[in-house]
């Protein structure tokens, strides 16, 4: 470990790291613009000067790695000089729109230029103008302000992998372009808004909506996939203005992906602000008492056998655990909270989760994708699988329908579960791969269990982990990558019936099924509920309403404090940003206030209460923020698999919920990108 | 006046065949494979001895930089790669190595590239010398043919591979990682340093960059001996030299000078005279255009060498000298040089980016005078703040040449302002 | 106010490129000179050879097909392509005037060969001449200055010009010839007028060798 000196301060650090980052440990700020701690680093912006004790001239902290012995100085007058000199020559073709800017008041330069900057200009010739560039729906692009940091080069390169977007020209001429007016085609291009350290780069849907001290900031999670990414939700009064990545290092580290960025415009459209009951075949506005009492009338007398519940893709456990407890209550009614169908098997807890971990990505060394698109199902993790083959040593293979660009280059094995069969019977080069692999890694899919071969392919999955040794005391590679928010929240509570949503289906055809309970579920096939009555409970005017006989407005994400567990089994707390609109209330609550008027009422009044019940149901839901390991065992059953390739769930990334298809941003992007991300389904 | 039989390039102006024949005639490729014979850390240590400087313009020691490549080598190959990115303003000297001797150049490469233990020699040669490309490739291929390099070079017994790689506009490139950076494929944009090139250049791997002139003269050196190079010229500074003498001169001239030659002598010897004669000069850029100006003053008695030039705050530089008489706009000519560094600057980083252009910008009111008295020291200040704060030594090279100007001729940059004010309150 | 140009949508759309087999060949040829996996390096020869095809400038399409063959981005191969300046990023006259304007030119003359050039193509720099056959730049040093002022005129240096021989030398392109490359005075290459100061006592040195 270098010994150095820092000002005075004594530090010893470790080797390999920056002077800016010995800095950092000593407690001594550094500015700077183009270094950025998960980018490779440019070294190009200047403002870290710092003194090294007998280097002839200041020397770029960000680029010099530690030595022992080392003297830094940072508090000289050199170095202000130095870095009064670079920002002078950061601002001289620097616009002065800082009041129409939406950098203003979070702007790196700005900010800076408090600590650096001159009172005056000594530049008297024109500034530079740089043409703005259209980055599509996403970015909004003010170039005049562009400070040539190339952070957004070096993110698109090398964390989104799409090598799209570069500086070029020279000199004073260097410009920051795709160069043929394109848009990125990148999930996670909104990043850019956020590495961007000036206003060059900004949210074009947020453009001029408000200023960041108006908003009220919200740590929560997000749900438009099943990562579970860590958000900041900022919002101003009850709108939400925007969405920004909150930092965790196990989950999205400090990324997310623009769906999550921005779908939240849908938020605002086609919500369910107050109950309907269907009348003469049309949904009427109804007070909730109206609504409670035409489901208690309908409910008379149906037996449990009868009503069948399905929760959706986004449900905190909170209103999953309240469904489960109302349909017991309803003399045993079934709940199903796998609507894609997925061959999910709830009772062992390590057949379901994503074993390794997110983080886990970083230590795998051989990578079998198993149906699964990763870029289209949760971009900010391919990019850490993008991030794991940048670091090297990693061999990545893919079984399923034949892919897009993943941003890393994969071994296309075969389509299907002959394939998988074919590996996991030693048949195929690779199987030696994995076998031979230190940390195997196994992501299957739900494009390869939401099938009817779906338990002989889980099994066989299992086989597979089994036979290579990714089933260990010290590691499971066994990972499960799901794509719904809610998924394994639902399996953890047990909400799996027999037969699954086949069986809901052939009981609303064969009328088996009279009474039908849609918690936010809008990817059932609604057409396949028969003359069931349905009860949808949600917050948007999707599939689920429009199929309804009584409609409940429920809350969105953003709108209700809420427990999530993600695919990796790491329970987080959501928490409201705001109320949800006009009657809408939280989904638990709803379901509460039902049982009452169902005459069987749930015993929690508080959220405290649900809570406990929550950790009564499943002790994992008492551990927030904890990824709590799944237990292994038997699972899958043996059995005839189909030729089918196995097809990844999503055919289109920025259309999977209720929220991201009332998203009119979501629609310009899909737009955008025809026929990229969006394959013919 | 250094003796013919001295002079390392007999064929600097190309009367006598530039290829095989003619090389050989001339000595080179003189049994070659007992130069190798010595080994490669004796090769060094003679080059070490010999006190040859880098001909590129930094000076430094040629053999100092062949031996910090690693002694043994490693998984990665070494690469011997050759700087002939000639763009500093007032420097033509490699062109007339490589369009009027290419096989010393490729001499040079075998035995400076066998001694860093390299088995093959990229040679980066500025896209506008076609012609000189040209030649450098025959001559390349000549020597294939007659086995003076390739699998088994000069019967050695060492593969050695020479390729010749084409710039496409840029003096940045000259800049040794700008270079590897080019001849990677990419953009011609200064690497951070460290990793230096002898630890992770070319493709990552072990590299040593030099300047044609350099590795052209390594054969010679060893043929001759290190003490036989190290007699020429002054200590520290020694050995023969390609000057280029251009501007106001009567006859501009390429010429191989001892180092230390006086810059009068240089001048009057070989170049014609001043036009108009001595004392019409005006001032003397002594060693391109990145080093400061010299008034008539210092030019009078200064010695042409790396220590002497450094003393008067100038710089040998790449030995370019670019003269000056009394005829000449002093500012408009350090504003042009101004502008070429504000259009070659590669953008990277901001001093220099920014820096450039502003001092461009000034330049050119310095030149008609629109400009009030304080500017001088505001473009001075801001010289500054460019020099020392950037990756590469561009930013620097921008910032000297206007210090050379403020340092030397401040009185008619200020006698133009006053004029240009007085011109204006008398048009109002 | 400087405004950035080069924009590939001001420029003739040219829908599609592919090497010619002569061309491709020299391409390969100069891909071999790189090892395994380094073919980016070759991206300098290969757009020049792309240029050289096209007529003289680097359509898009060329740079695709250049970032196709070498297996680069696109956008890294824009990069380059923009950042050097012998790619032409549109079209230009058949014989390209590139004349020197740095200081060592410019202090021997350099604004006269602008001067004649404009007058002989009646067009100002980066336009093309009625007739389609000139276009004049203005460069940075191109590393001939003890031959100052000079031009390069597509490929080939000519040397120690003034106001006249310019003309001379433009007029002469213009009746369909290829006047000779070199100083356009009575000089040999680099040596001073009248003969070099130095090397008389070597055979070959200051004169041809008597054979």
């Amino acid at each position: 470990m270098p010994k150095m000196k820092i000002d005075g301060i004594d530090i010893e650090v470790p080797a390999g790291i920056s002077v800016l980052q010995a800095c950092e440990m000593a407690g001594v700020e550094i500015p700077r613009f183009c270094y950025h701690e998960r980018l490779s680093i440019a070294g190009n912006c200047r403002m870290c000067l710092v003194e090294q004790e007998k280097a002839p001239k200041p020397i770029a902290s960000c680029a010099m790695p530690v030595m022992d012995g080392m003297v830094i100085k940072t508090n000289t007058p050199a170095v202000k000089k130095a870095r009064n000199g670079v920002m002078e020559f950061l601002l001289v073709n620097h616009p002065l729109d800082c009041p129409i800017c939406d950098q203003g008041g979070e702007c790196d330069l700005q900010d800076q230029a408090m600590a650096y900057g001159y009172d005056r200009s000594r530049f008297h010739e024109n500034k530079r103008a740089v043409p703005d560039k259209d980055l599509g729906p996403l970015v909004k692009t003010s170039m005049n302000r562009c400070i040539q940091c190339t952070r957004c080069v070096r993110f698109a390169t090398e964390v989104a992998g799409v090598e799209e977007l570069g500086a070029t020209g020279r000199g004073e001429q260097m410009e920051i372009t795709t160069y043929v007016h394109k848009t990125l085609s990148s999930e996670m291009s909104g990043n850019i808004v956020d590495l961007c350290p000036v206003g060059a780069l900004t949210s074009k849907p947020y453009a001029f909506n408000a200023r960041p001290w108006e908003l009220r900031k919200t740590e929560s999670v997000d749900v438009m996939d099943a990562l579970g990414s860590n958000i900041r939700i900022d919002t101003r009064g009850a709108e939400v203005m925007r969405v920004l990545p909150r930092v965790n290092e196990d989950v999205n580290e400090e990324w997310i992906a623009d769906k999550t960025r921005h779908a939240i415009d849908g938020l605002k459209r086609q919500r369910l602000d107050r109950p309907y009951v269907r009348r003469d075949g049309k949904l009427k506005p109804a007070s909730w008492g109206e609504a409670f009492e035409a489901i208690a009338a309908r409910l008379k007398d149906v037996p449990g056998t009868k009503i069948a519940a399905v929760a959706g893709d986004q449900c905190d456990a909170e209103a999953m655990v309240a469904l489960k407890d109302l349909m017991a209550a309803l003399d045993g009614a079934r709940v199903e909270c796998r609507q894609d169908g997925a061959a999910l098997d709830a009772s062992v807890r390590g057949a379901y989760l994503f074993n390794a971990g997110i983080a886990g990505i970083d230590k795998a060394d051989v990578i079998l994708l198993l149906g699964t698109n990763p870029r289209w199902e949760a971009p900010v993790l391919n990019a850490r699988i993008r991030k794991r083959y940048l670091a090297g040593k990693v061999k990545i293979a893919l079984i399923g329908d034949t892919p897009v660009d993943l941003t890393y280059p994969v071994e296309h094995l075969g389509h299907g579960p002959s394939t998988l069969r074919d590996l996991a019977d030693g048949k195929l080069a690779f199987a030696d791969v994995l076998k031979g692999a230190k940390n195997p890694m196994i992501i299957i899919g739900q494009g390869a269990l939401r099938r009817s071969d779906g338990p002989a392919v889980l099994a066989q999955a299992r086989a597979l982990a089994e036979t290579v040794n990714a089933v260990r005391a010290d590691w499971n590679g066994f990972c499960v990558l799901h794509t719904a928010a809610a998924r394994v929240a639902g399996l953890d509570l047990g909400l799996v019936a027999d037969g699954g949503i086949d069986g809901i289906y052939a009981g609303g055809e064969k009328g088996d099924i009279e009474v039908v309970y849609l918690l936010a579920a809008d990817e059932v096939d609604t057409k396949r509920l028969g003359k069931a009555f349905v009860i949808y409970q949600g917050h948007h005017g999707d599939v689920g309403a429009h199929r309804a006989d009584v409609i409940l407005p429920g809350a969105a994400y953003t709108e209700k404090p809420g427990v999530y567990v993600n695919t990796e089994g790491r329970v987080q707390l959501a928490k409201r940003a705001g109320f949800p609109p006009g009657d809408a209330r939280e989904d638990w609550a709803i379901l509460r206030a039902l049982s009452a008027a169902l005459g069987k009422a749930l015993p929690y009044d508080t959220l405290d209460q649900v809570r406990q019940r929550l950790v009564k149901a499943n002790p994992v839901f008492g551990a927030i923020d904890q990824q709590a390991p799944g237990a292994w065992g038997a699972f899958g059953r043996s059995g005839d698999v189909a030729e089918a390739a196995f097809v990844s769930p999503i055919g289109n990334y920025f259309m999977t919920c209720p929220i991201s298809r009332a998203s009119q941003t979501m629609a310009e992007c899909m737009a955008n990108r025809q026929p990229q991300a969006v394959a013919a389904e | 006046m250094l003796n013919d039989n001295d002079r390392i390039f007999t064929n600097l102006y190309g009367f006598d065949d530039w290829g095989l024949d003619g090389a050989r005639r001339r000595g080179i490729w003189d049994n070659t494979a007992a130069l190798l014979a010595k080994g490669g850390p004796a090769i060094i240590d003679e080059m070490k001895k010999s006190g040859l400087r880098g001909r590129g313009g930094a000076g430094f020691p040629t053999g100092l930089k062949w031996s910090f490549m690693p002694k043994e080598v490693g998984d990665r190959p070494h690469y011997l790669v050759v700087n002939a990115d000639e763009s500093e303003p007032g420097t033509c000297k490699d062109r007339d190595i490589m369009r009027h001797d290419p096989h010393m150049l490729i001499e040079g490469c075998l035995v400076a590239g066998f001694a860093m233990q390299a088995h093959a020699a990229y040679i980066y040669i500025r896209g506008e010398f076609y012609d000189e490309a040209v030649k450098l490739n025959a001559a390349v291929r000549q020597a294939y043919d007659a086995g003076l390099i390739g699998k088994d070079a000069c019967g050695s017994g060492w593969a050695f591979d020479v390729y010749v790689h084409r710039g496409a506009g840029a003096y940045i490139c000259g800049e040794e990682t700008a270079l590897l950076e080019s001849l990677e494929g990419k953009k011609g944009m200064p690497r951070l340093k460290p990793p230096f090139p002898a630890g992770a250049g070319l493709y990552g791997c072990p590299s040593t960059v030099n300047n044609v002139e350099s590795i052209a003269v390594a054969p010679t050196i060893l043929r001759r001996g290190a003490a036989w190079f190290a007699g020429i010229g002054r200590p520290n500074n020694t050995g023969t030299k390609l000057f280029c003498i251009s501007g106001h001169v009567n006859k501009p001239c390429n010429v191989e000078e001892a180092m230390g030659i006086p810059l009068r002598e240089l001048i009057d010897k070989h170049a014609g005279g001043v036009r108009g004669g001595w004392d019409n000069l005006l001032a003397v850029i002594p060693g391109g255009a990145s080093v400061p100006l010299l008034p008539k003053s210092i030019c009078d008695d200064i010695l042409m060498d790396f220590d002497s030039l450094r003393n008067v705050q100038s710089g040998l530089g790449t030995a370019a000298v670019i003269v000056m008489d009394k005829s000449t706009d002093v500012i408009k000519a350090i504003a042009r040089l101004s502008y070429f560094y504000k259009h070659e600057s590669c953008g990277q980083c901001t001093p220099c980016r920014e820096g450039t252009g502003w001092m461009w910008r000034v330049m050119e009111r310095m030149v008609s005078g629109d400009a009030r008295i304080e500017e001088i020291d505001v473009l001075h200040d801001v010289t500054k703040q460019v020099e020392g704060h950037t990756i590469c030594a561009l930013g620097d090279a921008a910032a000297w040449p206007i210090q050379g100007l403020i340092r030397h001729f401040r009185p008619e940059m200020e006698r133009r302002i006053n004029e240009s004010k007085t011109r204006r309150i008398a048009a109002e | 106010m400087s405004m950035i140009t080069a924009d590939p949508q001001d420029v003739p759309h040219v829908q599609s490129f592919t090497f010619a087999p002569e061309y491709l060949e020299k391409a390969k040829e100069q891909i071999a000179h790189y090892p395994p996996g380094r073919q980016a390096s070759a991206v300098i020869a290969c757009l020049d050879l792309a240029q050289r095809q096209a007529g003289g400038w680097l359509p898009r399409a060329a740079m695709d097909h250049v970032a196709q063959l070498l297996d680069m981005a696109p956008i890294r191969v824009y990069e380059v392509a923009t950042f050097y300046t012998m790619f032409q990023l549109k079209p230009r006259g058949k014989y390209l005037l590139q004349v020197c304007t740095t200081t060592p030119c410019w202090l021997r003359g350099s604004d006269a060969v602008m001067k004649a050039c404009r007058s002989v193509s009646g067009v100002g720099p980066g336009e093309i001449s009625a007739d389609g056959l000139f276009t004049t730049v203005e460069v940075e040093c191109l590393g001939a200055c003890v031959n100052a002022p000079m031009m390069q005129i597509n490929d080939d240096f000519y040397e120690d010009l003034d106001e006249d021989s310019t003309h001379r030398l433009l007029e002469a392109f213009k009746r369909g010839e290829t006047p000779k490359p070199g100083p356009q005075v009575d000089r040999q290459t680099s040596a001073p007028v009248g003969g070099p100061t130095t090397l008389t006592s070597i055979p070959g040195g200051a004169a041809p060798r008597d054979r």
